[in-house]
């Protein structure tokens, strides 16, 4: 490990704990623990795991006029999002674009009633704050919380595990935020929950303090039923969930047509709705909306037992002749008990259940198109 | 029947000029638990250090390679059915392939057990 990774909050509990480190993303975070990858997955979505996402930027914006509506409406000029109509005590996933419609980072974005409170991927998080920075200060005050730490608990026992420390989270919907206090060992400390995830399960978000998450981990660990999981998992569930990786499934060169993430951009933000366009590279995504596009991000499921990894190039046939796109995350789904993948194709191999074939060691192994998400959501809406 | 280790952590273990290779129990250990395990087909030549198989956990692909030169002589059918045998037994039967040895003197470049528990 060289000198120049960054730590979380949780860095001496990790340890503790028994994890394996690994850079990812400028910090030293836990790959896995010693129950080990395919138990951490599993465990996660039988009963439930706390995942140390400290690492992801928490990005506070405040309207200088007091109205958290005003903030809303400044960060519409940068996401293609409904914010404006986001209600308070809610969160919505968006898209930070560029001026080509190419994908600068995907976020969450939470009304907190007097302020949005956002979070961004780690290896992004310091672009995204210069972006919105330099975009909204004159109507806004950004404030970076790096230094907040940042934990996911996640599964069907999520909600039977934090309740006893913080009972407000029962009455929380998917999607729903809060700001509340959560009982630890030393007395109780603040926290923002969001019910939501990166996995396909219920589960919530938990922000804190740096200094107090050693005590709110070891809280929610203490909890029947709760691991701690590493990223190793945290892959293999959010790509069973079909949820997108950053760098991986989208990027700069992709935009949120191609990406079939055209959900994330309510109808206000859509061709003749009250606040259509008004953001980077919305001429791009308006045409393609209207007009289609080269490549669309589809799921795949393997027909045989054989990884399909990110990088394998994908045919429409099983003699490699006609090149139809890429795999862009793939890993064997322990919860689907198969290979499973995404990656872009031509429209005209999107459509579900389509068979493609993808190049595997000078091989053509066959997968079919299928809907996303793999595994059916344990939401509660 | 003798047992050699490379430094890449696959065993042979040779009866004259046939040998059995799988992965250490390091090896498996590191790797955790595999979902896929796949070799090259019967009858491929290899020199020493080529990839001969392939084991793959949920995460990742990890080469397999020949220790030696030869020409590779069965996979193991059990490991299509139950790729897990490699981590729950990595030095009996979740051996991966049988190859022909091309020349048994190779073998005396490798490592013996001891040598392998000090690496």
């Amino acid at each position: 490990m060289t000198d120049s990774l960054q730590r979380t909050p949780l860095y001496d509990l990790n340890l503790e704990l028994g994890a394996k480190m690994v850079p990812f993303a400028g910090f030293e975070m836990p790959i896995q623990f010693p129950a080990g990858l395919m138990t951490e997955h599993l465990h996660t979505r039988e009963k439930a795991g706390l995942f140390d996402v400290s690492h992801m930027g928490q990005i506070r914006i405040a309207a200088k006029s007091g109205d958290v509506k005003d903030a809303a409406a400044a960060l519409e000029t940068l996401v293609p999002a409904d914010f404006v109509g986001l209600a308070a005590g809610r969160q919505r996933y968006g898209l930070l674009t560029n001026e080509k419609g190419g994908i600068l980072d995907d976020l969450m974005v939470a009304n907190m009633g007097k302020d949005l409170l956002v979070v961004v991927n780690a290896g992004c998080k310091v672009q995204d704050a210069d972006r919105i920075e330099k975009a909204l200060s004159d109507r806004c005050v950004v404030t970076r919380q790096f230094d907040r730490a940042l934990m996911a608990l996640q599964g069907p026992a999520a909600e039977a595990a934090l309740a006893p420390l913080c009972p407000a989270v029962k009455d929380m919907r998917f999607m729903d935020v809060i700001e509340t206090e959560l009982a630890t060992a030393a007395g109780p400390v603040p926290v923002t929950v969001s019910r939501s995830g990166y996995t396909g399960e219920d589960g919530f978000e938990i922000g804190c303090a740096g200094a107090d998450a050693d005590k709110v981990a070891r809280a929610i660990l203490a909890q029947p039923d709760v691991l701690p999981i590493g990223l190793g998992a945290r892959d293999s569930l959010r790509l069973e969930a079909g949820l997108c990786l950053y760098g991986n499934d989208i990027d700069v060169t992709t935009t949120p047509v191609e990406a079939s993430l055209g959900w994330a951009i309510q109808k206000a933000r859509r061709e003749g709705g009250v606040r259509e366009g008004g953001y980077p590279g919305a001429d791009v995504v308006l045409k393609q909306t209207r007009d289609g596009v080269e490549r669309k991000r589809v799921g795949l499921v393997a027909d045989g037992r054989a990884p399909v990894r990110a990088g394998a190039k994908l045919f429409a046939d099983a003699e490699g002749q006609n090149e139809i796109g890429v795999v862009t995350s793939g890993a064997f789904g322990p919860s689907v008990k198969a290979p499973v993948a995404m990656g872009y194709v031509t429209p005209d191999y999107a459509a579900v259940d389509t068979p493609v074939f993808a190049e595997l060691r000078g091989k053509y192994v066959p997968l079919h198109v299928r809907a996303m998400p793999f595994v059916a959501p344990g939401f509660k809406r | 029947m003798t047992t050699y280790y490379t430094k890449s952590h696959e065993w042979i273990r040779v009866d004259g000029d046939q040998g059995t290779v799988g992965i250490t129990a390091h090896a498996s250990e590191e790797l955790g638990e595999l979902v896929f395990v796949e070799a090259k087909d019967e009858g491929t030549e290899v020199a020493a250090g080529d990839a001969a198989a392939v084991v793959e956990s949920v995460k990742a692909a990890s080469d397999i390679y020949a220790p030696v030169a030869g020409t590779l002589a069965g996979f193991n059918d059990a490991l299509s059915d139950d790729p897990t045998l490699v981590g729950k037994d990595p030095e009996g039967e979740g051996w991966i392939f049988r190859m022909t040895v091309a020349n048994p003197d190779d073998l005396k470049g490798l490592l013996t057990a001891e040598q392998y528990k000090s690496l």
